[in-house]
């Protein structure tokens, strides 16, 4: 070996060996194969790169030229390994200017050291792998930060889109067939301040690199995207850190999301108190000051008739009959539905027609006996608008509901249950004097007035309404579900008391 | 109410899913769109686009459908008694949405779940007609993640298998009594029926796919699931158990564990307090034991006290500060499953060294060079000039190897 050194050593112990470009990595491995061959030592050759501004490459001192084959001499034959040459290749995309000397290195040492590659301890294996390391990482962070703008349709269904990006090593080139394979169905061009790539659906092609001024400066889609960064961000969980590590802040100037970052890290510590310090707005249903000049009834008998006499009832679209609720007088359980419907209005008796029958159902399911509760509405007629032969149920308006308000007040007092239940929006408002989302206070056992309690549901005929069978079964379930929590709490009060 | 427009909604409709912790759009099939002339590919490693102040990676165009639900599941922010805003979305708004994304390169692809309005097959129905439509009018070769509805009919999750690249069935709790106590509406075991179902549907269509290349794909990404964490009483022990069940009898890629967090408009029955981030962090660690290192979870549990993990180190030192006996490693010798016990060597590390040992005997000087922190490791090993003495018995070594106390943070949460 040193022999074979000593016989090619010529005057001059330099051989400066020029590459076209940065990327010109064909030229490097055919330089090297030819140095290889010729057994040069790695310190004795230099590697230039056309129009580097570099003062110290217009050092002319050492000859370009390979040496002469020795004529006595046959071409070593040069092994190298697969893993090797890939790692040289990717290595070589390196923006350190010593990647060539030491990927010449490494080619020369496996001449006689077979497998050094693998070595991970070796000083140079470990310098060039982490040279590859580098380049996968900015190749992947190209594959992801490359942020298109969109400049227009041109006919054929195409849109044209281009973006800016500044990569750290000389990997544009490298990156094109990735964009190609992803981005297909779309013309786009990425500029970089060193070359720029481009796709036409036939074609990929390099050109020069450009400035980022040379590229639009916005989207519309931008705005959207923007906003879903700042929403999908939970600021109960701040970690600085873990994302710049991930995305380093120099990336930052060409990511249209990344200028909201410092806003909404500044907002995230009182979103969070804000969360956590955030009052339960546990309804409180007061007694609703309801003055009457009527004197109140002493029997719900009473309570009826004096209701039948009321002349300034409202009458517009109601039919005649009151219905009087049913049930024991000393019921614990009070149900209050929204007013009577067809079939209740011509039986005069309340939860008769199919809304009732379904709460029939529910309320055996739930362990309830209906002869043991007192069921009435907040509206004692049946409002309707005639349809042909058929009378269709109108919901009650505001004025309507609290007209019947001060005696529904009067029959709960009479009947004294230990919880009511609210079937719907109209019993809930007729209750509580104001609009309530039942989805939001359902199933829970609310305190009310005079130390009952209130539990709020839906109506069965939101049951029967709803058109698909298996999303109906889940309400009823729930249903069932709200009935059972009222049950319980009747039992445990009698349980406790 | 007006009409939302499409980026009020988006705003809405992000926010209801942050709370999903899974954003991987790994795994999948290699896909891409040179053949088809559409958009979209699919590599072995997915991509993060970018990163929220979370730290958390934003691969995916993570959405709900629509926040509006039927059941009503005290963990969860779009319960039904929440007061949270609503919206939803159509099947057109969310493919266009996804193109318009994908096509400016800011995501992978679409992690599409819901609220269940109507009912959890007509639910699901607009899940699977979203990914159908990106699949087959659009030609969209992104990754497509679908949760799905364990209540829905089987039928609907088969033809979500054909265009997802993943679908997922959130376990919610480590237990049914849990479930049941906080999710009225779910049953645990009708979830757990539906993952063995779908893990079956995964399973034969691969073994499919190596007889022929012709044969119909089924979410090749796998499935996976997510369990809350700190919201019900479970401990570690009990969550870990439930990760290695459902790891063996399901087949699922990722048991993903997510500290519940405080969520607006919370329910009165959870703890309204800061999301325990390390308590998941540590569970993680874990759960990468049970997988990777070949642990159980009896062995992880050694290192921690009443069933719950050392929150001031991790399971894995906590595992070698209770078992010494084992160690010190010889890193020259060791086999591998040895060297994986080390705690602060990882599968890169061990198999770095593997390959270096054969070599030469490796000093400190080479480990250096291979590992990420010597100082770590130093304790359990043995290497040609290196031996621990009496580092391994000292009584001071937990404190030694903690990590040092963080100065309190004044915006810490």
């Amino acid at each position: 070996m040193a022999a074979n050194l000593q016989s090619n050593r010529r005057t001059y112990n330099d051989y400066r060996m020029a590459l076209k470009n940065e990327v010109d990595i064909d030229g490097w491995r055919t330089h090297a194969r030819a140095l290889l061959q010729a057994g040069v030592a790695p310190d004795r050759v230099t590697w230039t790169v056309a129009g580097r501004s570099d003062g110290r490459q217009l050092d002319l001192t050492g000859p370009a030229a390979l040496p002469e084959p020795d004529a006595d001499r046959p071409a070593r034959s040069i092994r190298i390994a697969k893993p090797l040459l890939s790692l040289i290749n990717t290595g070589l995309l390196h923006r350190n200017e010593d990647r060539f000397d030491l990927a010449y290195r490494l080619l020369y040492r496996a001449q006689s050291v077979p497998g050094l590659h693998g070595n991970p301890a070796d000083a140079d294996v470990l310098k060039l792998n982490g040279y590859a390391k580098a380049i996968r990482r900015d190749i992947h962070k190209m594959h992801a930060f490359v942020r298109f703008r969109k400049i227009g349709d041109c006919g054929a269904g195409r849109e044209q889109f281009v973006a800016w990006f500044e990569p750290d090593h000389h990997i544009t080139e490298a990156v094109a067939p990735f964009f190609r394979n992803r981005f297909t169905g779309m013309d786009w061009l990425i500029v970089t301040p060193e070359a720029s790539i481009a796709w036409d659906g036939g074609k990929l092609s390099v050109g020069p690199g450009g400035r980022k001024e040379d590229v639009p400066q916005e989207d519309v889609i931008e705005a959207e995207w923007r906003t879903y960064y700042a929403h999908i961000f939970n600021p109960a969980r701040v970690k600085v850190a873990a994302m710049k590590s991930e995305m380093p802040m120099k990336y930052w100037k060409n990511l249209p999301e990344a200028e909201l970052i410092p806003g909404l890290l500044e907002q995230s510590g009182a979103r969070v108190d804000a969360m956590v310090a955030q009052p339960q707005d546990t309804v409180r249903f007061a007694e609703r000051a309801t003055g009457s000049a009527i004197e109140p009834p002493a029997s719900l008998d009473q309570l009826y008739q004096m209701l039948q006499q009321q002349t300034d009832a409202p009458m517009e679209k109601f039919a005649p009959t009151l219905v009087r609720g049913a049930g024991p007088e000393n019921a614990p359980i009070m149900i209050i539905g929204e007013q009577p419907g067809d079939q209740e209005d011509q039986q005069g008796r309340p939860f008769v027609g199919p809304a009732g029958q379904l709460l029939d159902r529910a309320l055996a399911e739930a362990q309830l006996d209906r002869q043991q509760l007192f069921l009435t509405n907040a509206v004692k007629r049946f409002k309707f608008t005639p349809r042909g032969k058929r009378r269709i149920h109108e919901t009650p308006n505001v004025g309507e509901i609290n007209y019947y308000h001060w005696w529904v007040e009067q029959e709960i007092r009479l009947v004294n249950p230990e919880i009511v239940i609210a079937l719907g929006a109209t019993a809930a408002r007729c209750l509580t004097g104001k609009a309530v989302k039942i989805a939001r206070h359902r199933g829970t056992i609310l305190p009310f007035i005079a130390d009952r309690s209130l539990l709020i549901t839906v109506h069965p005929s939101y049951l029967l309404r709803i058109p698909d069978a298996q999303g109906r079964q889940v309400e009823y379930a729930k249903f069932v579900r709200d009935l059972e929590a009222a049950a319980a709490s009747v039992r445990q009060d009698r349980a406790s008391g | 109410m007006s009409k939302l427009s499409r980026s009020e909604k988006l705003a809405i409709l992000a926010d209801a899913a942050k709370y999903d912790a899974s954003c991987a759009s790994s795994g999948s099939v290699k896909r891409n769109s040179l053949k088809s002339g559409g958009i979209g590919s699919t590599g072995g490693m997915g991509i993060c686009h970018s990163y929220a102040p979370d730290g958390r990676c934003i691969s995916l165009l993570k959405i709900l459908m629509t926040n509006y639900c039927m059941f009503d599941c005290l963990y969860c922010i779009n319960r039904s008694s929440s007061n949270v805003r609503r919206a939803a979305f159509t099947v057109q708004e969310i493919v266009d949405l996804t193109l318009d994304f994908y096509k400016r390169n800011y995501i992978e692809g679409l992690f599409l779940s819901s609220g269940i309005i109507r009912s959890p097959d007509y639910t699901m129905e607009q899940l699977v007609e979203v990914a159908r439509q990106l699949r087959v009018v659009h030609r969209f070769g992104g990754y497509i993640h679908l949760k799905t509805i364990p209540e829905a009919d089987p039928e609907l999750l088969k033809r979500a298998g054909l265009y997802a690249d993943r679908l997922s069935i959130n376990i919610e709790l480590p237990d049914d009594a849990s479930i049941s106590r906080l999710a009225p509406e779910k049953d645990g075991k009708l979830i757990r029926k539906t993952m063995a179902n779908l893990g079956r549907q995964v399973r034969e269509a691969k073994a499919e796919r190596k007889t022929s290349r012709k044969a119909p794909l089924f979410a090749p990404g796998g499935h996976s699931t997510q369990m809350i964490i700190g919201a019900d009483a479970s401990d570690d022990a009990k969550i870990l158990t439930t990760s290695d069940g459902l790891y063996g009898s399901y087949g699922l890629k990722r048991v993903y564990y997510s500290a519940f967090s405080p969520i607006p408009d919370a329910s009165n029955n959870l703890p309204l307090q800061a999301p325990p981030l390390m308590r998941e962090h540590r569970l993680y660690q874990a759960d990468w034991l049970l997988r990777f290192y070949g642990f159980s979870v009896s062995e992880i549990m050694q290192g921690g006290t009443a069933g719950q993990l050392d929150l001031t180190i991790d399971p894995k030192l906590a595992w070698a500060l209770q078992n010494r006996a084992r160690f010190p490693v010889d890193i020259n010798r060791a086999d591998k499953e040895s060297l994986l016990r080390i705690p602060g060597l990882g599968g890169k590390g061990v198999a770095k060294i593997l390959q270096a040992r054969r070599f030469s005997g490796l000093r400190l000087a080479d480990l250096e060079r291979i590992c990420q922190s010597v100082r770590k490791i130093l304790p359990f090993i043995t290497a040609v000039d290196w031996h621990p003495g009496k580092r391994l018995d000292s009584l001071s070594l937990y404190d030694r190897l903690k990590p040092p106390p963080e100065q309190l943070d004044l915006f810490a949460v």
